[in-house]
């Protein structure tokens, strides 16, 4: 066989590859989007489910969802941020930021069904906040958390160096420096980036199982103790878990798609959003 | 004054590092602390050494965990052998051959696909690719560890190629000047030099991608059937150690010997996890430093 | 104090003169200066003479930026990086222990290499500093902010839109701009890392223009490529090589008649 032939075979598998990989996506994305459009309407996100979840819509499912990510926002924004400030405004090379650095990639790769079992066991038993919002969004937000660190910590790098010495050199301390004009500077790129964790954890379901997602109920939660309804989780019932399932088949693709909605439009504006903050860096 | 602030900010931020080395070494604890009267009760040979998982039998309870752990084993290997390929293919696609137009599409693709929920996955290999595999195969159903697989591809395919491709991509343009240099072709270029100059990073990405596997939950837990056996194919349905574990904390009673046996499981799972990152950390190090 | 900088202004009469006894604002003694094991600076020893301007010349990777940078402590912000010996501001050494850095880069204030404008409005940039150091009231900072961008010969470029982005302005009036930021702490000393090497020509004279102007009032010592630049505005030249310091002198003494083969070498542009 020539070398052009071989080339061009060679090539085209790799190209076959890329073109699966999108047909993969497209897959799933149309199966979803199109079995479960019928089933969306003001109704289904505004509405109890009803008739034993056979009927009616999703609205706890979707509050629930939002409330235990407020939760996790709270936690691994906050802590993500000042963590990505340490490692890169002020640790020095050496064994501690090594070993910082170990443990978030180390995080990082701890099944979320072993977030699960550490949130029973810290936040529901240890700390007695039972299965509630609470227990679920600590879980969450601590196994988000390196995902806002590692998105801070990018966001802290495309500054530009000037912007630390120019400061400094004006007799700025070092926190002042950081302060006034490292983080205006690095804040939109670490909330792009932590919003992307943030949709993850919002679509996480194993972690939830036993620190606070409840099956079914009927009303709202009214505090950060109580259980709560989740999507995923939802969907997770629907699909699998309930009495009647092929009659809520409809239900489970129209809350499918209410997650995967989500997902999109969250990734979609992460990266105009990082087009246009990369683009203000560039001279 | 100032500088003693300033050290105390310092210190602040330090604190806040230092916390997600407490948070894993939590972790860790915590899963010891509540799986260690297993092992006391059980012994490591009826945990590690049997696949008599039957933890709510009355008579005669077992906690064997072999066959949990061959199927993970099962589906994670069917995983590899679709994503390793899917995976560094598209990369070096990607990496190499692609024009910005078509990276401009891949990369997106790949972000999203990433984002999509494991529950979302799980939930089209019970209504899409179960019932395509059934009707393939002649099978009653198209829950099993087939199924478990390629969904687990779908889900490593994301952290296989973008690592990769940055593995590929940082392999420096002397090694294909030498190569097209010497008459090779951009195709020989890739296969024989640029490949192989990428291999550790390769390598790393498709151990962190089998991690992933490993330790995912919701896709297995709804597309594998879930039968607490030994397997025996990959048209069998299997239990992997998550889903045995999703499926069983929700209904046993608080500081029970079952309840610690699935504490020991996610034990178990956080080691292989945690050896397998750190190896391609190692990998990835040296790989760093060589270059 | 106060009596001391009479007595030196007294002297101090404009260029040229060059008779008369200066006193030195600043004094590198036997300074050394290491990045891991290299060593970039090489015991040198430079007096820095008050309300003068003082040139560091020489080829790339000479040393020229790093002594600047070790004149307010910039250096201390690179990792695994060292400093011998001592550099006297007043006669007192900045790298004592009890030295508190914010205080050294209050009086001696940088102007970098690339005009670095921070991504704030004209006014916010001026009145970053004054900020920072605690003057709140509006007047004072509106005072704070004419005077300094007068004295960077940038107010009448800029006086109707101080309040448009730092960014907007050209080039040359960024690095003006920077030079009023610098300005607004009141300085003593101004350190310049090759202030017009990123400007074009005009640009670049106006900035040579304004050195003239701002040594009367303040101690300037400046990095430079170009020994043009170094000849038209300096009073003193050092030249740099390899770390260590070749010549110091009047800089008509260098250009004219260095007494070093090296400095004639780099001076009539054999090597660098």
């Amino acid at each position: 066989m020539s070398k052009r032939l071989k080339e061009k075979i060679g090539f085209t598998v790799l190209r076959l590859a890329g073109l699966l990989v999108i047909i993969i996506l497209g897959i799933i994305l149309y199966d979803i989007i199109s079995k479960g459009i019928g089933v969306i309407s003001w109704e289904f996100l505004s509405q109890m489910p009803r008739n034993g979840m056979t009927e009616g819509g999703i609205y706890p499912a979707i509050i629930g969802t939002f409330y235990v990510t407020i939760i996790t926002a709270l936690v691994s924004i906050p802590l993500g941020i000042f963590a990505a400030i340490y490692l890169n405004e002020y640790a020095k090379k050496g064994k501690l930021t090594r070993l910082i650095r170990l443990a978030i990639r180390n995080l990082s790769g701890v099944p979320s069904i072993v977030f699960g079992l550490f949130g029973v066991a810290l936040f529901v038993q240890g700390m007695g906040f039972g299965t509630s919002i609470l227990s679920a969004g600590l879980t969450l937000g601590l196994m988000t958390l390196p995902i806002t660190v590692t998105a801070s910590e990018e966001a802290l790098k495309t500054v530009p160096r000037s912007y630390r010495e120019g400061s400094l050199a004006l007799g700025a301390t070092k926190w002042q420096s950081i302060r006034t004009n490292v983080l205006p500077a690095a804040v939109p790129g670490m909330l792009t980036g932590s919003i992307l964790g943030l949709a993850r954890a919002a679509g996480e379901t194993a972690p939830i199982l036993f620190t606070g997602a409840a099956f079914f109920l009927p009303f709202l939660p009214d505090s950060p103790f109580s259980q709560f309804m989740a999507l995923p989780y939802h969907l997770y019932i629907l699909a699998t878990q309930h009495h009647a399932i092929s009659q809520v088949r409809p239900l489970a693709y129209g809350t499918a798609l209410v997650l995967i909605t989500l997902v999109l439009i969250v990734n979609l504006t992460a990266i105009i959003v990082r087009a246009r903050f990369r683009k203000r860096f560039k001279r | 004054m100032h500088q003693f602030k300033e050290k105390l900010i310092k210190y602040f931020f330090l604190l806040n590092g230092i916390l997600v080395i407490i948070i894993l070494v939590s972790i860790f604890y915590l899963l010891l602390k509540n799986s260690w009267p297993a092992f006391s009760e059980i012994g490591f040979r009826g945990f590690f050494a049997s696949a008599d998982w039957n933890p709510t039998s009355y008579e005669k309870p077992g906690y064997g965990i072999l066959g949990q752990v061959l199927s993970t084993f099962m589906v994670t290997l069917g995983a590899m052998v679709i994503a390793v390929p899917l995976g560094v293919a598209t990369a070096a696609y990607i990496a190499e051959v692609a024009n910005p137009r078509i990276k401009g599409v891949l990369k997106p693709v790949i972000e999203i696909l990433a984002g999509i929920p494991s529950v979302v996955i799980g939930f089209l290999g019970i209504v899409l690719l179960g019932p395509v595999i059934a009707d393939t195969f002649g099978l009653s159903n198209g829950l099993n560890a087939i199924n478990g697989s390629i969904l687990l591809a779908i889900m490593s395919l994301p952290t296989i190629i973008s690592l990769s491709e940055d593995a590929i991509s940082s392999v420096p343009d002397k090694y294909r000047e030498a190569s097209l240099g010497l008459g090779a072709s951009r195709w020989q270029t890739l296969i024989r030099s640029v490949l192989p100059a990428g291999l550790s990073g390769i390598i790393a990405s498709v151990m962190l991608g089998m991690g992933r596997a490993i330790g995912e939950t919701m896709t297995v837990l709804m597309a594998t059937g879930n039968a607490p056996a030994l397997p025996g194919s990959f048209f069998d349905s299997v239990r992997t150690m998550t889903a045995t574990i999703a499926i069983e904390l929700g209904e046993v009673p608080y500081n029970t010997t079952h309840y610690y046996a699935l504490f020991a499981v996610g034990l178990v799972l956080f080691l292989m996890t945690f050896i397998i990152n750190l190896v391609s950390d190692i990998i990835l190090h040296k790989y760093q430093e060589v270059e | 104090m106060s009596n001391m900088n009479k007595l030196a202004s007294d002297h101090n009469t404009g260029k040229g003169n060059h008779n008369s006894p200066n006193i030195n604002k600043m004094e590198a003694r036997n300074l050394n200066f290491y990045y891991g094991d290299f060593q970039a600076l090489k015991d040198i020893s430079l007096p820095i003479e008050k309300n003068r301007v003082t040139a560091l010349i020489g080829p790339s990777g000479c040393g020229k930026s790093t002594f600047l940078r070790t004149l307010n402590r910039m250096n201390d912000l690179i990792e695994g990086s060292r400093v011998e010996g001592e550099v006297l501001l007043d006669g007192e050494n900045i790298y004592r222990k009890e030295m508190d850095v914010v205080e050294l880069r209050k009086k001696v204030g940088m102007v970098f290499q690339q005009p670095n404008p921070f991504p704030k409005s004209i006014y916010d940039n001026v009145a970053y500093g004054p900020r920072i150091h605690g003057v709140k009231n509006k007047n004072e900072l509106d005072r704070i902010v004419e005077e300094s961008l007068k004295g960077a010969a940038l107010w009448d470029d800029v006086k109707d839109r101080l309040h448009e982005s730092g960014l907007s302005i050209s080039g040359g009036q960024q690095q003006r701009l920077c030079i009023a930021r610098a300005l607004a702490v009141k300085p003593e000393v101004l350190l310049m890392d090759e202030p017009a090497s990123a400007l074009d020509p005009v640009a670049t004279a106006k900035i040579e223009e304004l050195i003239e102007i701002l040594k009367e009032n303040y101690t300037i010592v400046i990095v430079t490529h170009s020994m043009q630049q170094a000849a038209r505005v300096s009073d003193n030249t050092a030249f740099f090589l390899m770390g260590e310091l070749i010549e110091f002198d009047k800089t008509e003494k260098i250009f004219e008649n260095p007494s070093d083969q090296r400095t004639e070498d780099y001076i009539t542009g054999r090597f660098g």
